[in-house]
């Protein structure tokens, strides 16, 4: 077993299967814990919150080259702490673990960071905003990002411009995530307007597209039973979103919420299982069978929609090993999104 | 006497219950006389032959050749019995395949220190094989053989010659032949001789004749 | 009606269950001795891919400071921010043990000797007291140094230490310092120049990784001819036992084909049978092979890292490679040996003779063709030897010599036994003479497989014990300074020369710089005038005073792979950076792949005149050795691992040939044992043939016990003469190894040695398997009812 398998059992402090995904599902002891009514403060919250065990800073974006090709794009910065607080130097118990992606309808490139946190070579600072890895970067101020990623095989460079506000999903940015009310800090920003170049081995491509940025954080956010999730944020031609996911539970049931986004950025939130999402056909990547095709529903506005790869294989193969690429939507609706799921065996 | 057999009993396990072959046989044989051994078959009479040559021990009873009883002798004695006092002839496969003919021929003779390459050479002669002394065993006839055989056996001069059925391998011209050969040459020797045989032709030209059933001299 | 025919078939085993066994037994052995040799080799190219990266032992490219010291913790986050893959490695000394830290989450795929268990905890080695691993006496020498958890792991070399590089610097007192960076296989696209994020800052690149595969092919390429000779000696046994089946089948063929059977039906069931015996063997064979191949691998294994330092882990892996190869090999090896008995059925008239001719009696005709293709073979083989150049010739030499010799064996014995007969004076002797002459034929299968094993056995032994010789030899010739140290740095280096100088005898500057002789790579040396190197050095060939010449400046020396590539010899001149030399003197160099040069210092300084030495060799009496290797490191402060203690290296030489020994000793006797048991298959399956050959000299007067005797001496004098004919085979097998498949697969010649007691106790290990083997049967033999051999005369037989 050499160091880089181990990561696995470092990002997954709690292996076994009965934590759930990636771990997430194991206790909080001595981790603060989300609670209802937070009065979230900006810019101090799009910074890190280190007595929380997990926290993310995550951009999907769907882009078009000048040939029309579709593109998809991930940028993600996981912090994990190993135990609550900063510490100092080599032994603050943050680690930071960054994924970036390009997926191409035939390609998809994926690579991976690992940093410990307290020596500058990973961390966000909020205000000015800049969150980084190596030499990864996500900086700017909310509003106006520059986003960078290198890997050995590929690398981007886009700007990422709001034209929209934030949004708060669940009770105001309180999310919860089972019936049992294991809940995270959730709010996003999906209306970025995205410019940029993407270098791929066959050359430069210039892009434009729509990018979205997640932020979430939490210290327990499954209960032990749930194996894990089916994500979606879908935008819709008529400028509506939607975002969307679904829990899975060992025993086969499924806890789903949602979040209707409408084109000036007011919210509604949907209620569990007012969000349907129905798997439809599989793929087998890398000996992962996972649902490629899905069928979505919210029948209070009317949708039912099919959401499709653009390419089925865009697994990442990183240490904590998942599905995460570009879609498009067909049927009473129509638009671009992504999706991802997690905990595929 | 050269040869006295008193109460010999011989019998083979078979199972549970012995094959008795002999049961008793009492015969005698002068030096130089010649002696037929007639039978069916399985009454004994190879047994019996086989015994007098210091080929396997009898049960009980007594072989006393050349006045020493050879029941009593152990692997050594009666190895040096077949080497010196005794020559055997049997129906077939009595030559040692990897010596040529002349070799054949001297070898008994040489084993039992009375080795006369003139009298060899003469026998070979008589018995026509002097054309193939340089030959293998493999590469004569039956009839070839049995003569190598007999001429081997007679080079070494032994005072008793058993002989076990030694044409009953052959066709009948060729073993009326041989037989002649064996009486003509055996008499000129002056060695005593006991066949096995169960032509009343041969035994008829023999000096006496015992007849075996069931083990016993009847 | 198959069904019948396939009843009939089997019936001949029925019968003869120990022919069945013979030939199950010499496959699976066959098989197993290949396919254990072949597990061996798997596994330890298998593992290489895992060792080429061992701790920061020039697998990956490093960074260190240009000017010594140690690297700012910001220069490495500047590094990582800027795109540059590398992984801190923080080293020091505490206690008198190397205290190494890590960055679990930038070291390179590989990196580390650190084995965590399956499942293991990380998070106590990041956080927390932390965590140091390490061997027994590590451990103990830090007690009380450091409030981390010290966990016992023999895996960690001895002396050191492996924790987190917090950790590390806490404990040296190093705080916000990194003594080196491994950089990564793979980087990002987009990356800046070292020096442009990092001046001051040295990248080295990975030293000496891919020569590995090379040295360690030499080795593999040993155990695989050893693995392709215990094969022929196994098929020679299936061959013996083939035959022998298919004798005994005559007169069931003969029936079943005047009865109508079609002869090809025949011939396939015949075949398919084969097949499934030989899968069946196959398979037993391969189990077996594993076993062979654990019990072997820890000591090839230790062999591999002691002389090459290949980590090749001591466990076996179950590869689909070596078993189907075996398997392969078990069929192939069958239908081989069935090929020739099947022909001879095939070809058999429907109405000759149904009796089993005499197997063991090969008409002449037969044993001319046989002499003819002997001769004809070992004619190939010394036309190879003389022109042959590459390795398909070597090995095409090796079959030629090693086929001819098998071949040649039973006409060369019948020869010496037919001139004993002609002088041997009593009946007896003469009869034992034919008789044994007789017998050849049928032992000759088993008398074969015996000469190739002691063959081999001469063969590889002189070939590992002469390596031996030469490489101890050689050892002593490069390692002839006590001490090796290699500096960091020009200023290091200077310092180190200061320091040391009042300290040592003599101070051996090792410079070189990589150049292309004669077309061909080479690392040119320039060496100080000094009495180390007249004294030690010895040549393949020379001028008249070679270091003289070189002195002087006009002469140059030149390795053998370098001398022999470029066809280069004494006299010669060549040109060096516009310069030309005269070659004065060829030396061995074993173990390298490339060439090698040297010339006088004074110049190599006027030719290359940017490269200082920043290796030495330290003259000094051996009892001072401990102490200045303590004072290099505390007091001048020179990392251990740039320490080489050359008494160390040559004692670690020695044990890691001793491991060599261990392995060729163990497969020697396993061919021995499987020679040793086709004589006894062979004279057990001839026991019944030999009744009628031996009752008439039994009637005519010599006892069972007498005959018994016989056949234990004939066996045991058939094994002499094999034994005889086996040396100088075996020792071809050596020159063939040593000067033509060596030279054409690595450019060095390996001086060939003798090595007589050796051989003497291998005859000794040869008449001992032959007379055990023979025991059983001759005292069978001497217990034979007076019956069973009269039956041989009777009519009834």
């Amino acid at each position: 077993m050499n160091v880089r398998v181990i990561l696995l059992a470092l990002w997954l402090p709690c292996m076994a299967a009965a934590q759930g995904f990636a771990g997430l599902g194991s206790s909080s002891d001595g981790y603060a814990l989300p609670a209802p009514g937070y009065n979230f403060q900006f810019p101090a919250d799009h910074g890190p919150h280190p007595d929380f065990r997990i926290e993310w800073w995550y951009v999907t974006a769907n882009m078009t080259g000048p040939d029309g090709t579709d593109y998809g794009l991930q940028w993600t910065l996981f912090r994990s702490a190993i135990a609550p607080g900063t510490g100092s130097g080599c032994e603050t118990p943050q680690l930071w673990m960054g994924h970036a992606a390009v997926t191409t309808p035939t390609d998809h490139h994926v690579t991976e960071r690992l940093a410990r946190g307290g020596i500058g070579q990973a961390g966000v600072t909020a205000d000015p905003f800049e969150a980084w890895i190596d030499d990864w970067q996500l900086v700017g101020d909310v509003g106006h990002l520059r986003m960078t990623a290198t890997g050995p095989d590929f690398a981007y460079d886009v700007t990422l411009t709001a034209n929209g506000p934030l949004v708060f999903h669940g009770d105001r940015g309180y999310s919860v995530k089972s019936e049992a009310g294991q809940a995270s800090y959730y709010y996003s920003q999906p209306f970025y307007d995205l410019t940029g170049t993407l270098t791929l081995p066959e050359g430069d491509v210039t892009v434009t597209g729509h990018a979205w940025l997640d932020r979430e954080w939490s210290s327990q956010p499954l209960t032990a039973d749930q194996t894990g999730w089916d994500w979606f944020s879908l935008s819709f031609d008529d400028g509506a979103k939607l975002m969307g996911y679904r829990l899975r539970s060992a025993d086969g049931s499924a806890y789903s919420v949602g979040t209707w986004i409408n084109a000036d950025g007011t919210t509604d939130s949907l209620n569990p299982d007012e969000f349907r999402a129905e798997p439809g056909a599989t793929h087998t990547v890398a000996g992962h069978t996972v649902p490629v095709e899905w069928r979505v529903r919210v029948p209070s506005r009317g949708l039912d929609v099919t959401v499709a790869a653009i390419n089925r294989d865009a697994w990442m193969a990183t240490s904590v090993p998942y599905w995460e690429g570009s879609v498009t939507i067909s049927g009473s609706a129509k638009g671009r999104g992504y999706l991802e799921m997690t905990g595929y065996e | 006497m050269l040869l006295t057999v008193t109460d010999l009993r011989k019998s083979y396990p078979a199972g549970d219950n012995p094959v008795t072959v002999l049961n008793g046989v009492d015969l005698t044989l002068d030096a130089g006389q010649s002696l037929a051994l007639t039978g069916e078959s399985g009454s004994g009479k190879s047994t019996l032959l086989h015994l007098i040559g210091g080929l396997d021990l009898p049960d009980s009873g007594a072989i006393v050749l050349n006045g020493a009883d050879i029941a009593g002798l152990d692997d050594k004695g009666r190895a040096a019995v077949r080497r010196g006092t005794v020559g055997v002839v049997f129906q077939q496969f009595n030559l040692i395949p990897s010596l040529r003919v002349a070799d054949n021929i001297a070898f008994h003779a040489r084993l039992a220190g009375r080795h006369d390459p003139a009298w060899a050479a003469r026998l070979a002669d008589r018995m026509g094989l002097t054309a193939h002394l340089a030959k293998f065993p493999e590469q004569l006839s039956g009839g070839q053989q049995q003569r190598v055989a007999l001429a081997r056996t007679l080079a070494a001069r032994p005072q008793l010659v058993l002989a076990d059925e030694p044409t009953g391998n052959l066709d009948e011209a060729t073993a009326a032949t041989v037989m002649d050969l064996m009486l003509e040459l055996v008499a000129e020797t002056g060695a005593a001789l006991l066949i096995v045989t169960h032509s009343d032709r041969v035994a008829a030209r023999l000096d006496r004749r015992i007849h075996l059933a069931r083990g016993r001299v009847t | 009606m198959i069904r019948t025919v396939w009843s009939a078939l089997w019936s001949q085993w029925r019968r003869n269950p120990l022919q069945l066994f013979t030939l199950m037994a010499g496959l699976a052995l066959a098989t197993a001795l290949w396919s254990g040799v072949q597990a061996i080799n798997a596994e330890a190219r298998a593992s290489y891919d895992v060792a080429a990266a061992t701790l920061g032992e020039g697998q990956f490219a490093q960074i260190l400071p240009s000017e010594g010291g140690a690297i700012a913790q910001e220069t490495y986050v500047k590094l990582r921010r800027a795109g540059w893959l590398v992984s801190p490695v923080v080293e020091g000394r505490l206690a008198g043990v190397r205290v190494v830290g890590l960055d679990p989450l930038t070291a390179p795929g590989g990196l580390g000797p650190v084995r965590f268990a399956q499942g293991a905890d990380i998070i106590p080695f990041l956080s927390g007291r932390g965590q140091v691993f390490g061997g027994a006496e590590a451990l103990d020498a830090l007690k009380g140094q450091t409030e981390a958890d010290l966990i016992l792991s023999p895996d960690v070399a001895p002396g050191t230490v492996l924790t987190d590089i917090g950790v590390a610097q806490r404990l040296l007192d190093m705080p916000g310092q990194i003594t080196r960076l491994i950089v990564a296989r793979t980087q990002p696209l987009g990356r800046p120049d070292l020096a442009t994020v990092a001046p001051g800052l040295t990248l080295r690149p990975p030293q000496g990784g891919s020569d590995i595969g090379r040295l360690t092919d030499s080795f593999h390429l040993n155990l695989t001819a050893f693995g392709l000779l215990s094969f022929a000696v196994g098929i020679f046994i299936v061959n013996g036992a083939i035959g022998l089946a298919f004798e005994q089948r005559r007169p069931m063929v003969r029936t079943l084909r005047a009865l109508g059977m079609p002869l090809g039906q025949l011939m396939g069931l015949i075949a398919v049978e084969l097949v499934g015996l030989a899968l069946l063997a196959g398979i037993v064979g391969v189990a077996l092979g594993y076993l062979i191949a654990a019990a072997l691998l820890p000591d090839v294994s230790a062999t591999l890292r002691g002389l090459y330092g290949a980590e090749v882990s001591g466990t076996l892996h179950l590869r689909p490679v070596w078993w189907l190869s075996g398997l392969a090999i078990s069929v192939g090896g069958t239908l081989a040996a069935g090929a020739g008995a099947m022909w001879s059925l095939w070809t058999m008239p429907l109405l000759s003779s149904a009796q089993p001719r005499a197997w063991a009696m090969r008409s002449g005709q037969a044993a001319a063709v046989q002499g003819a293709l002997a001769v004809g073979l070992l004619a190939v083989a010394l036309g190879l030897a003389l022109t042959g150049d590459g390795l398909v010739a070597g090995f095409a030499l090796l079959a030629c010599l090693l086929i001819g010799a098998a071949l040649l064996l039973p006409i060369v014995l019948r020869l010496v036994l037919a001139g004993a007969e002609r002088l041997a004076k009593g009946p007896l002797a003469q009869w034992f003479w034919a008789d044994t002459r007789q017998q050849v034929p049928g032992l000759s299968l088993a008398l074969m497989a015996l000469l190739l094993a002691m063959a081999a056995n001469v063969g590889v032994s002189t070939m590992v014990s002469s390596f031996r010789l030469t490489f101890v030899g050689f050892l002593d010739q490069r390692l002839s300074s006590e001490l090796y140290v290699t500096t960091d740095s020009a200023e290091q280096a200077a310092a180190l020369v200061a320091w040391v100088t009042p300290r040592v005898d003599a101070v051996l500057p090792i410079q070189s710089s990589q150049i292309t002789l004669a077309g061909r790579p080479t690392d040119l040396y320039g060496a100080r005038d000094q009495a180390t190197y007249r004294d030690n050095w010895k040549f393949l060939d020379a001028a008249a005073d070679p270091w003289d010449q070189v002195a002087a400046g006009a002469g140059i020396l030149v390795n053998e792979q370098l001398a022999r590539r470029s066809s280069l010899s004494i006299g010669q001149t060549v040109d060096v950076a516009g310069q030309s030399f005269v070659i004065v003197g060829v030396y061995g160099d074993y173990g390298n792949p490339i060439g090698q040069a040297i010339i006088t210092e004074t110049v190599f300084h006027d030719l290359f005149p940017q490269i200082t030495a920043q290796r030495f060799g330290l003259r000094l009496p051996p009892a001072d050795v401990p102490a200045l290797t303590r004072a290099l490191t505390d007091d001048f402060g020179l990392p251990a691992a740039n320490i080489i203690n050359q008494a160390g290296i040559k004692a670690f030489s020695l044990g890691v040939f001793d491991r060599t020994f261990t392995v060729t000793t163990a497969l020697n006797i396993l061919t021995l044992s499987v020679a040793g048991f086709a004589i006894l298959m062979s004279l057990l399956t001839l026991a019944g043939m030999r009744v009628p050959q031996l009752a008439p000299v039994w009637a005519l007067g010599l006892t069972r016990a007498e005959l018994g005797r016989l056949e234990l001496v004939r066996a045991v004098l058939l094994a002499i003469l094999t034994a005889v004919c086996a040396i100088p085979l075996g020792l071809g097998l050596a020159w063939v190894l040593l000067a033509i498949v060596n030279v054409a697969a690595f450019g060095w010649r390996l001086p060939m040695y003798l090595f007589p007691w050796d051989y003497a106790r291998l005859v000794l290990f040869a008449l001992v398997a032959a007379g055990l083997a023979a025991l059983w049967p001759a005292r069978r033999l001497a217990r034979t009812p007076p019956t069973d051999l009269l039956k041989v005369f009777a009519n009834e037989r």
